[in-house]
């Protein structure tokens, strides 16, 4: 593992309020917790997470499906959906639908969450895994449809239900409608809950808002990975309203263990086989 | 059923005024003028003060009837608004508080109690913002940590256990975003709400009455219907938040309001809420005897429609009603042939490697 930075590693302190920088082209990375420089392949080998500190950098809904499912076996629905703009909102000349545009060119996704049949270690389940890279994961309507319409087949189905969460929250800019997709989710769960479903949620960098404060919290088992942001209100806003420093460590996985609010914490190596065991603790 | 919209408005205090009713204002001081004149001179000038009184009616009128966006969330905002006590005290009788959520503390942001509306006995829950410092310190501005909505469960279980329907007056800018709340599972909080609400075997009844505040609104605001006052808003973030993330600055707040389509207008016609309750001329705080009276009347006549149903259709609609939110203004994307349609993708397979499960 070839190191160019030779600086001490610098302790992680919880989520940083720098910017993220996105992966640059080229076969070295810098990996934003640790910041050593790193071989991009060996990143990629390595599952993406950081060989040097165990940051698990985020990765898109694809890559997640690769790592967590049988080979072949995801049946994706639903990725037609897209939004219609409800609001038909626009701020100073940016528009919703540009940003829609630009973001499918993007990520490659028509939206931010995908949904599907898929086995995990010979397990049948249904998956809804979220795109970190559209809108920044953020919830609109057709990531509130879409997790309802999973809900729906593991009831249909009687499978569990896996959710791979990364956002940053409710989308603004369909307003109200999205922070209805909140109260619908959740209604869902409740009928899921009534039927005797089983549901998994996996946190990872970052959940966060309205992602947090409704289907990733409801899992029957929650799961978090390694040193992931999740919270309900993002740092920087807490930092402007009570204008005090946070402590290190805040909002982050290890955090939301230590006060109670995931059952365990999993390296990406490992989920698979935590999924597979916690399916055949609670089948019926 | 919009009542007293003709009956002159109250007068309000000197500072009151918004930026945007300097007319209003000079009206007033111009009666002003007048009536101290006609005491030290004894002069009548009563016809004169009718006719600026009337002048004052319709510029009050052109005014409220096209409020921008912006406007409204000042309205919404404004210091003299009537809050949650004072519904309480004008709407509620025998109002009786309950206190604590069992596990950490008694949230003075939120408030949680039995009462009569009408001739129902009820449970009421809101948020209160305070008013006058110390208050608003107190209830730290209608803001509620995580016991707050702890509360509002607690409470509206235990009247679910006893068949008392379920109001709530919602009235905040937001769940409180501090250490503490996240320490102690500010979203934890809310989404068990949401997801309780949802099947909660008794009525209830949402009302916004001032500040309909993202995720803090909706932690009391799932229900079987969702009304709001006139001149309150309702949004998935505030104005200042929206448009400091999409413009680096807070200040572009009037035009983000728009763009967010907040107002009880535009979720009426987006199908979002189910009723406006009508505010007196000029807003809520210049006559808070009837915007509670609008309120209640609306409490008492959905009640008896909702307590007309029967549990399990009460259930089913509510449910219905929140599978669907969204659905209307995006309808086009609900069509059930691509259901069936499954599509294989490319995917790149890594294997990683670790401990077999046990089988
Ligand atoms: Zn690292």
């Amino acid at each position: 593992m070839p190191i160019m930075a030779k600086e001490a590693k610098s302790k992680w302190n919880g989520f940083s309020l720098k910017k993220r920088k996105e992966m640059p082209d080229g076969l070295w990375t810098r990996c934003p917790a640790c910041e050593h420089m790193l071989y991009k392949s060996a990143v990629e080998k390595n599952l993406n997470v950081c060989p040097e500190c165990d940051y698990h950098f985020r990765i898109d809904a694809l890559t997640r499906i690769g790592y967590l499912v049988d080979e072949g076996s995801f049946e994706e629905t639903h990725d037609h959906l897209t939004s219609n703009d409800p609001l038909d909102f626009n701020f100073r000349g940016t528009t919703y639908r540009q940003r829609l545009k630009a973001d499918e060119n993007k990520s490659g996704s028509k939206e931010a969450m995908r949904i599907g049949k898929a086995f995990i270690k010979g397990r049948g389940v249904v998956l809804a895994v979220m795109e970190p890279n559209f809108l920044m994961g953020s919830m609109g309507y057709v990531v509130g449809e879409k997790l309802c319409l999973a809900v729906e087949k593991a009831i249909e189905e009687k499978l569990p239900l896996v959710a791979i969460c990364s956002s940053g929250g409710a989308r603004m800019h369909e307003g109200v409608v999205s922070l209805g997709q909140m109260a619908k989710t959740s209604a869902a769960l409740a009928k899921f809950d009534k039927e005797g479903g089983f549901f998994i949620s996996v946190m990872t960098d970052p959940t966060t808002g309205g992602v947090t404060a409704s289907f990733a919290m409801l899992g029957d088992c929650l799961i978090a990975e390694p040193k992931a942001l999740i919270g309900f209100a993002g740092p920087r806003t807490i930092a402007e309203t009570i204008k005090v420093e946070l402590p290190d460590g805040f909002q982050t996985a290890e955090f939301m263990l230590e006060h109670g609010f995931v059952d365990m914490i999993v390296h990406r190596k490992d989920l698979r086989s935590e999924i597979a065991r916690l399916i055949d603790y609670c089948q019926k | 059923m919009a009542i007293a919209q003709d009956k002159n408005p109250e007068k309000i205090g000197d500072g009151d005024y918004l930026d945007f009713e300097q007319k209003v204002a000079d009206f007033d001081r111009q009666m002003d003028e007048l009536r101290r004149l006609s005491s030290i001179k004894g002069i009548d000038y009563s016809a004169e003060v009718r006719r600026l009184q009337q002048e004052q009616v319709a510029e009050l009128k052109q005014i409220y009837s096209q409020l921008t966006a912006w406007q409204t969330v000042q309205v919404a905002r404004h210091p003299k608004r009537p809050l949650l006590p004072d519904y309480l005290n004008l709407m509620v009788k025998d109002f009786r508080e309950l206190h604590g959520d069992r596990c950490f503390g008694d949230d003075r942001a939120m408030v949680a109690g039995f009462g009569q509306i009408g001739r129902e006995k009820v449970l009421i829950v809101g948020q209160n913002k305070g008013r006058g410092l110390k208050e608003k310190v107190a209830c730290n501005f209608g803001c509620a940590n995580p016991e707050g909505y702890r509360k509002a469960l607690a409470k509206m279980k235990f009247a679910a256990k006893f068949g008392i329907p379920v109001v709530t007056l919602i009235d905040t800018p937001g769940a409180y975003p501090g250490i503490g709340a996240e320490e102690r599972g500010q979203a934890q909080a809310i989404a068990v709400n949401l997801f309780e609400m949802s099947r909660l075997p008794v009525p209830v009844i949402c009302i916004c009455i001032g500040e309909g505040g993202s995720g803090g609104a909706l932690g009391i605001g799932v229900g079987d219907r969702l009304a709001m006052l006139e001149f309150s808003y309702y949004s998935v973030i505030s104005p200042e938040g929206c448009a400091g993330i999409l413009w680096r600055d807070g200040s572009q707040a009037p035009e983000a309001a728009e763009a967010l389509k907040l107002t009880s207008k535009d979720l009426l016609k987006l199908k979002l809420v189910d009723e406006a309750i009508a505010e007196p001329l000029g807003g809520a705080h210049r006559n808070i005897h009837d915007t509670v009276y609008n309120v209640e009347q609306y409490i008492i006549r959905t009640l008896a429609v909702l307590k007309r149903t029967k549990l399990e259709t009460l259930l089913e609609n509510r449910y219905a009603k929140l599978r669907a939110v969204g659905s209307e203004p995006t309808a086009v994307l609900r069509d059930k042939e691509h259901k069936t349609k499954i599509k294989t993708i490319e995917i790149k397979h890594v294997k990683p490697k670790s401990v077999p499960a046990k089988a």
